[in-house]
């Protein structure tokens, strides 16, 4: 127990800042510091896949979600709240149903977690694996590839028609903006 | 004590959990969306770790599949901001108690 290896000594303040994130993302009141503390989060998981050898993944999950999906997020929440109301912009409802659910949730995932017995090899040593997921992509996993770029397309589509503003009835729109400064 | 299944493993449960919480108090929509990402990402986390792992598993399929994960849930995010956005637009907020109608 006295010998805590390397490995583990990188691993616990990685997944410490990890977990640390989604909690500030679960308990904070404001939501900007929610948005920074998902950037942990996201942060953590790229150090967690790094650490897995897992390298292309942390690659793509920092360029897909720390440049992407967060700033996406940071737009969003600056583009719906007033700044005056930012302080108290992440109201909480059903905390103790919530509190209950979540102690329970993990209690059984922990309980599975340490109760079963895992089929585990030791792993071997991590290779570098951009090369081999770019051949299965074009390779045994072509169809699935080619439908996640459609549906990539379609998202991208849908969210630009979504969100744009309706012009076909222009006076309500004036109207909204102007009670709203 | 080394590092194995288990420590990956509960850094996934506990994602999710927060996640989960988050999904189920938050009363802004743009939070909840949040608290998904976090879900992803535990799942992805698990995929991985079981890639690198697990006895019988398959590591290249285990680094192949998070990449899906992650393309859903940059789908889902922009999706889901828009529509956040756009509900913003008809109703002046995106408190979740507030909206409860899909129409004007």
């Amino acid at each position: 127990m006295a010998d805590v290896s390397p490995s583990l000594l990188v691993f616990a303040p990685v997944a410490l800042f990890t977990v640390a994130g989604a909690a500030g993302v679960a308990f904070s009141r404001n939501l900007v510091y929610a948005a920074f503390s998902l950037l942990a989060c996201f942060a953590g998981m790229v150090g967690l896949f790094g650490i897995l050898g897992a390298d292309f993944l942390a690659i793509v999950q920092l360029m897909v979600y720390v440049g992407g999906i967060l700033v996406l997020i940071l737009f969003a929440v600056m583009m719906t709240n007033k700044i005056s109301e930012v302080r108290r912009s992440n109201p909480a409802t059903n905390l103790v149903l919530g509190g209950t659910l979540l102690i329970t949730l993990l209690l059984v995932l922990f309980g599975v977690i340490f109760g079963f017995d895992w089929q585990t090899r030791p792993p071997g040593p991590a290779v570098p694996t951009a090369d081999l997921i770019g051949e299965a992509f074009l390779g045994p996993y072509l169809l699935p590839f080619e439908i996640a770029g459609f549906m990539l397309l379609a998202a991208l589509l849908a969210a630009v028609v979504v969100a744009r503003k309706e012009i076909k009835d222009e006076e309500e729109p004036v109207k909204r903006e102007g009670g709203a400064a | 004590m080394s590092l194995g299944l288990p420590h990956f493993l509960t850094v996934s449960a506990l994602l999710f959990a927060l996640g989960f919480f988050t999904v189920l108090t938050r009363k802004n929509a743009v939070a909840i969306l949040m608290g998904v990402e976090i879900i992803i990402n535990a799942a992805n986390l698990n995929f991985v770790a079981f890639a690198r792992y697990g006895a019988f598993a398959n590591t290249l399929a285990g680094n192949v599949i998070p990449v899906f994960g992650i393309m859903v849930a940059a789908a889902e995010a922009a999706v889901g901001l828009a529509i956040v956005l756009s509900i913003f637009h008809n109703w002046r907020s995106i408190d979740t108690e507030v909206i409860t109608s899909l129409r004007e």
